[in-house]
């Protein structure tokens, strides 16, 4: 049953790839595009450049977000930077090694054409936030500055202090309440999609509900696009926010859009660990704390001594020892799963033995106190706003969390997934990251996305729509999906279990922590589904949501979300189980080499997997996109 | 430890609300503000009666969209610090704590603890942007920005848009949201040229919506998460003369 | 606002520097004063400031009942527990106490010593001028009038502690380097303006 996978690679070299498709897209003439209506759901990064960019073309736009303000999207949260091609530091950059970074990055689990087009449109966006006004960082001579980030020899990354995607959004969330002024958006916010309407085989429309009243509300438009962010939130515990969702997706999943590499999340080394059971989320770390502080745990188990009364000798830096050359700053996915490793050998520490040291003793005797509050003050007063503690004095206690989701909604090189008219862009797509991403690439890829290809690809779509009416709404189809949604929202609040879906939710993250998180194997894999399918058949029946339906009501949209979850975790881990391989964040203990490093399997698994809904979450459909590397030959990733 | 709770319940804009009191008997004080409330929701929920509505989502201090009024102080007792980054640390066992919206004209409640603030997003739209088209941008270091002004810029641009300003001032005056925009490009050279048109509009707007008048107390400043200079108020104003003398 | 509030602020500091001239010996002061208060109300240009000033408390009124007005209007149901003002000086959000206050004092004021002085049967000094000087002499004999006058001028003085700083603010002075100079300034002015105001009705108090 398996499909053939089409991913409409423009013909042509690798550099010429989207210059040709730009040159042979279609066009919609200024008076149409007032007349055709695009749904963009999500402001973060993604979907509000995205909406701006169609907007300022001249297309009608309603954008969706759950939050209050379009300002509030995720993409807020990002600290360290962004990764643009401008080869300032003239430090050998060039398209084509940040090309090869980037899929090197990925453990070459990502198309080459897409992250081609990544690097290359890379350095315009630096240009597009500049001018509007992003405060990045600047030498004193005016000229931008940049800092080195993990995983690249070069320094292409781009920063506003430790907000740099909160400058970034805000320079989208503006242009978006620009158009909003000239009457070219409207905005929805407050308002959570629930199901995606398809007419004709095409996407047509959204059901959202109106988290203010409860009101499910029908919207047409002549394409939808997706921009909803990650989901790594279903593992409860995650640097994500409360709100971050798969629902979005997920509903366009079951109405037969492909999820790929689902299971494919960022593990982050450095999170604060969770202090006690009532933890709702984990806040990041800037990795640049790797830079200085060294990370240990005590060398025997279940250690009960404060930090400073363990002698140096008794200490394990278990990174420096088994990564000598790369020591603290290893890759993400590597320093993570080291960091487990000791946590699960009982040698982790704090209260909950969840965490390890990350320590700064060393770099202040060398540079001075001054020097490192220079270089972290934010950071450390942060560390002490959250926990309490003086991270001057004492050792930083972190430990890996969810963070980010590489794969998502499959699409196309138009960044449009296989129904015809739905697009996804931004961390809701698998595109470009491969198996792991490297960092401050993903708010390129989101912006890359929003301002410079979603408006090629989506003009290029509507081209052969124009005689196509608004969408009308009243048709049976909107009536079916309407009647979907509410029947599910009624079956919630209906059910009268005990057990909220929070304390679902977190069941169900625990699961996939341990068995779908850092390290899979098969034996896991399918304890984890049997124990999802078991939690997912308690869910139906042990529901508990106060309130109404047609109300506000919070608990309600949580039990949406956490319903969609639970199917999404059995796919997580089927994705899994089925990659018989180790690559980038996905770790199979089978697959490993003598040394315990990720053993890829290039002959089996160079493909991306593109899961199809079925209509049982138990048996989905795998389709498979090879990858065929034409440009580059895949290498072993070392970091030894 | 043990907390009492008074909190803000009101069904809607056009209901009355009224104080009610819950006590929390396990409360850990490692726990954030916002997880003790969970723990009340849970509780409630548990009883079959509706959960206290709130607003948040990042839980790290950045999105803007928590914030309550904690015993009388926009964000609680800490300063230049969000509800979300507030920790059970900072009160004592058998303390009571009142939770209130934050009640100003401007931001009507929704339900219990939300509020609308759709005011402030109206008044970014009525020109807190450069306006450049994507695609229009010219190469980023034509533009040269000096290390002062980026970092002055950044300072106004900090601000994370949760309406603490608003809520803790006497006069409800949105200046402090108004002005950091305003200051944020007067400061950089890309936003010099519509300058005059941005602070006019900006500040007209904020007028239409009904914010109050500042009269500089400098509340703001103190309760502000991001601790925005109340100077970027009076450089609002100074935009503001200069642009109406130009006219 | 802020125009006005300056103005009067510069108002106080000639109206403080003529009335020194009580603190003057006896003989010395009445002659002077009486005569400065002789020339001031009948030079022509001297008058149309005066009406110009009278305008300015006006306006300054007008535009603080505005204010507050405003802020009533934004402000939305009170709050069972208010803490709010942990945040800024009491008498920055008291200005319309204060003012209040400086208004109240200022009807007094004018009833007690400009209403008599305009319109009134005032004796002549020796040198044929309305003698104001024995007028004043005497209202700041009553400890109660004192204890009026002092409470006054406090209120004026918190007003100007807020108030001039405040002002410069509402005319778009935003340089972190000017704004701490003028903060010393205005608190020196707020204490010098009260000092000043009080020691002349104590020393008259005490001395006569
Ligand atoms: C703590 C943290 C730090 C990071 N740091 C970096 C970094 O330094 N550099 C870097 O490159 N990347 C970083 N990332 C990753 C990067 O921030 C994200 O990948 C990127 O911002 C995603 O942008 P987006 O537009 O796709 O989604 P988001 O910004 O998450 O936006 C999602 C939008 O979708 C809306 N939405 C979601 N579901 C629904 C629904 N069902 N109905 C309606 N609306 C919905 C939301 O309201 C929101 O507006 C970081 C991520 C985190 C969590
Ligand atoms: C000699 C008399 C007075 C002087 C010197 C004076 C001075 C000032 C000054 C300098 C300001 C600051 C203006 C600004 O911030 O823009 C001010 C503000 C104010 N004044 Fe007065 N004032 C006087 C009388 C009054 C009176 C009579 C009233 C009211 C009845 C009043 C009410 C106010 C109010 C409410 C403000 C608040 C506005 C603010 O804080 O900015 N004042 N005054
Ligand atoms: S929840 Fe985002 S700032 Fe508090």
């Amino acid at each position: 049953m398996a499909k053939e996978i089409y991913a409409n690679i423009p013909e042509g070299d690798l550099k010429d790839k989207w210059s040709n498709y730009k040159a042979q897209a279609k066009l919609v003439s200024p008076n149409n595009r007032k007349k055709m209506e695009i749904i963009v759901v999500g402001t973060g990064l993604a979907g509000a450049s995205a909406a701006a960019s169609l907007a300022e073309m001249g297309y009608q736009i309603k954008a969706f977000c759950f939050q209050d303000s379009a300002r509030r999207a995720h993409s807020v949260a990002a600290q360290g930077g962004v990764n643009a091609m401008k080869n300032y530091q003239n430090d050998g950059d060039s398209v084509y090694r940040m090309f090869y970074d980037t899929l090197k990055g990925g453990d070459f689990r990502s198309r080459e054409a897409n992250t081609y087009r990544l690097a290359e449109c890379s350095a315009s966006l630096i240009d597009q936030a500049v001018a509007q006004g992003v405060p990045f960082g600047r030498e004193y001579s005016g000229y931008l500055k940049n800092r080195s980030f993990g995983g690249v020899q070069v320094s292409r990354t781009f920063y506003a202090r430790g907000q740099t995607g909160q400058q970034l959004l805000l320079g989208s969330y503006q242009a978006l309440m620009r158009q909003k002024e000239n009457g070219k958006v409207s905005m929805y916010t407050r308002h959570e999609m629930l199901e995606l309407v398809v007419v004709d085989g095409k996407a047509k429309g959204i059901i959202a509900r109106n988290l203010d009243t409860g009101k499910i509300e029908r919207h047409g438009a002549h394409a939808v696009v997706l921009a909803t962010g990650g989901f790594g939130k279903i593992y409860y515990l995650s640097t994500l926010a409360m709100g971050c969702n798969a629902s979005a997706i997920w509903r366009a999943h079951k109405k037969g859009s492909w999820m790929a590499n689902p299971s494919w999340t960022q593990i982050h080394p450095t999170s604060l660990p969770q202090s006690g059971p009532y933890q709702s989320k984990l806040t990041l770390m800037s990795e640049s704390l790797r830079n200085d502080g060294r990370i240990w745990v005590p060398k025997a188990q279940d250690d009960q001594r404060p930090p400073h009364e363990i002698p140096e000798e008794e200490r394990d830096y278990y990174l420096e020892r088994k990564y000598p050359s790369f020591g603290n700053l290893a890759p993400r996915d590597i320093a993570s799963r080291a960091a487990k490793e000791q946590i699960d050998a009982g040698k982790g520490v704090g209260a909950l033995k969840n965490a390890v040291y990350l320590d700064f003793k060393d770099a202040i005797k060398e540079c001075g106190k001054e020097t490192i509050a220079e270089r972290y003050g934010n950071l450390f007063s942060m560390y002490e706003k959250i926990t309490g503690i003086n991270a001057y004095k004492e050792p930083m206690k972190i430990s890996p969390s969810a963070h980010f989701s590489m794969g998502g909604l499959w699409v196309d090189y138009d960044l449009m997934t296989n129904i015809p008219g739905l697009f996804a862009i931004g961390e809701a797509n698998f595109s470009d990251h491969g198996a792991n991403r490297l960092g401050a690439n993903s708010l390129l890829q989101a912006c890359v996305d929003g301002y410079y290809i979603a408006p090629y690809t989506l003009q290029n779509y509507l081209s052969d729509q124009i005689q196509v009416a608004k969408t009308d709404v009243s048709t049976e189809e909107f009536y079916q999906a309407e009647k979907q949604a509410l029947q599910q929202l009624e079956e919630f609040v209906s059910c009268k279990g005990n057990k909220t879906s929070e304390e679902f939710h977190r069941e169900l993250g625990k699961i996939l922590y341990d068995k779908c998180g850092l390290s899979r194997s098969d034996e896991g894999l399918q304890e984890a589904i049997k124990k999802i399918q078991q939690l997912r058949e308690e869910f139906k029946e042990n529901l508990l949501v106060p309130g109404d339906v047609e109300d506000i009501n919070s608990e309600l949209e949580k039990a949406g979300r956490v319903s969609d979850y639970m199917e999404l975790a059995e796919l997580m881990c089927l994705d899994a189980l089925t990659r018989e391989e180790s690559c980038g964040a996905h770790f199979r203990k089978e697959f490993q080499t003598e040394d315990g490093e990720a053993l890829r399997n290039d002959e089996k698994f160079s493909f991306t997997s593109a899961w199809e809904w079925s209509g049982n979450p138990q048996n989905p459909i795998l389709n498979k996109e090879p990858l065929t590397f034409e440009f580059v030959q895949p290498t072993q990733r070392s970091y030894k | 430890m043990k907390i009492h709770l008074k909190i803000w319940r009101q069904k809607n804009q056009h209901t009355k609300g009224e104080m009610q009191d819950y006590t929390l008997t396990e409360v850990d004080e490692e726990m954030s503000f916002l997880e003790m409330l969970d723990m009340l929701n849970l509780e409630l929920a548990k009883k079959g009666e509706c959960p206290v509505e709130f607003d948040h989502d990042c839980r790290e201090g950045i999105c803007g969209q928590c914030g309550v009024m904690i015993n009388g102080i926009a964000h609680g007792p800490l300063k230049n610090t969000t509800t979300c980054q507030l920790h059970m640390r900072s009160f004592k066992d058998g303390d009571t704590i009142y939770i209130e919206p934050f009640k100003v004209k401007s931001f009507p409640v929704i339900r219990d603890l939300k509020v609308d603030r759709s005011g402030l997003d109206e008044i970014i739209a009525a020109g807190g942007y450069v306006s450049v088209n994507t695609g229009q941008a010219p190469e980023a270091n034509s533009i040269l920005v000096s290390h002062e002004e980026a970092e002055s810029a950044f300072d106004a641009a900090a601000c994370i848009g949760c309406g603490a300003c608003v809520a803790t001032c006497k006069n409800a005056s949105a200046a402090l949201f108004t002005g950091a925009k305003i200051a944020q490009f007067a400061r950089l050279p890309q936003g010099k040229k519509e300058s005059a048109e941005r602070t006019l509009s900006m500040v007209e707007r904020m007028e239409e919506l009904s914010f109050g008048h500042c009269t500089n107390t400098e509340a703001c400043q103190v309760e502000c998460p991001q601790d925005i200079s109340v100077l970027t108020i009076a450089e609002m104003i100074y935009e503001y003369n200069k642009a109406k003398l130009k006219k | 606002m802020a125009l006005t509030g300056l103005f009067l602020s510069l108002f106080l500091v000639i109206h403080l520097l003529g009335n020194f001239q009580l603190l003057l010996p006896e003989e010395q002061a009445k002659e002077q004063y009486n005569l400065y208060s002789n020339l001031l109300s009948n030079n022509p240009i001297i008058k149309l400031i005066a009406y110009v000033l009278y305008a300015t408390i006006l306006l300054h009124t007008i535009d603080a009942i505005n204010l507050t007005i405003k802020a009533k209007k934004a402000n939305g149901l009170s709050y069972v527990k208010d803490n709010r003002n942990r945040a800024s000086k009491w008498y920055a959000r008291q200005m319309m106490l204060l003012g209040t206050v400086v208004f109240a004092f200022l009807v007094i004021h004018f009833k007690d010593f400009w209403y008599p002085y305009k319109f009134g049967e005032l004796p002549m000094d020796d040198n044929g001028n309305k003698d104001l000087y024995t007028l004043v002499m005497i209202s700041f004999q009553e400890l109660w009038y004192v204890i009026l006058y002092a409470v006054a001028i406090l209120g004026l003085g918190f007003h100007l502690l807020h108030g001039f700083f405040s002002a410069f603010r509402s005319l778009g002075v935003y340089h972190p380097k000017y704004n701490r100079i003028i903060k010393s300034v205005g608190v020196a002015f707020a204490v010098s303006m009260s000092i000043g105001y009080l020691i002349i009705p104590f020393y008259i108090y005490f001395n006569f």
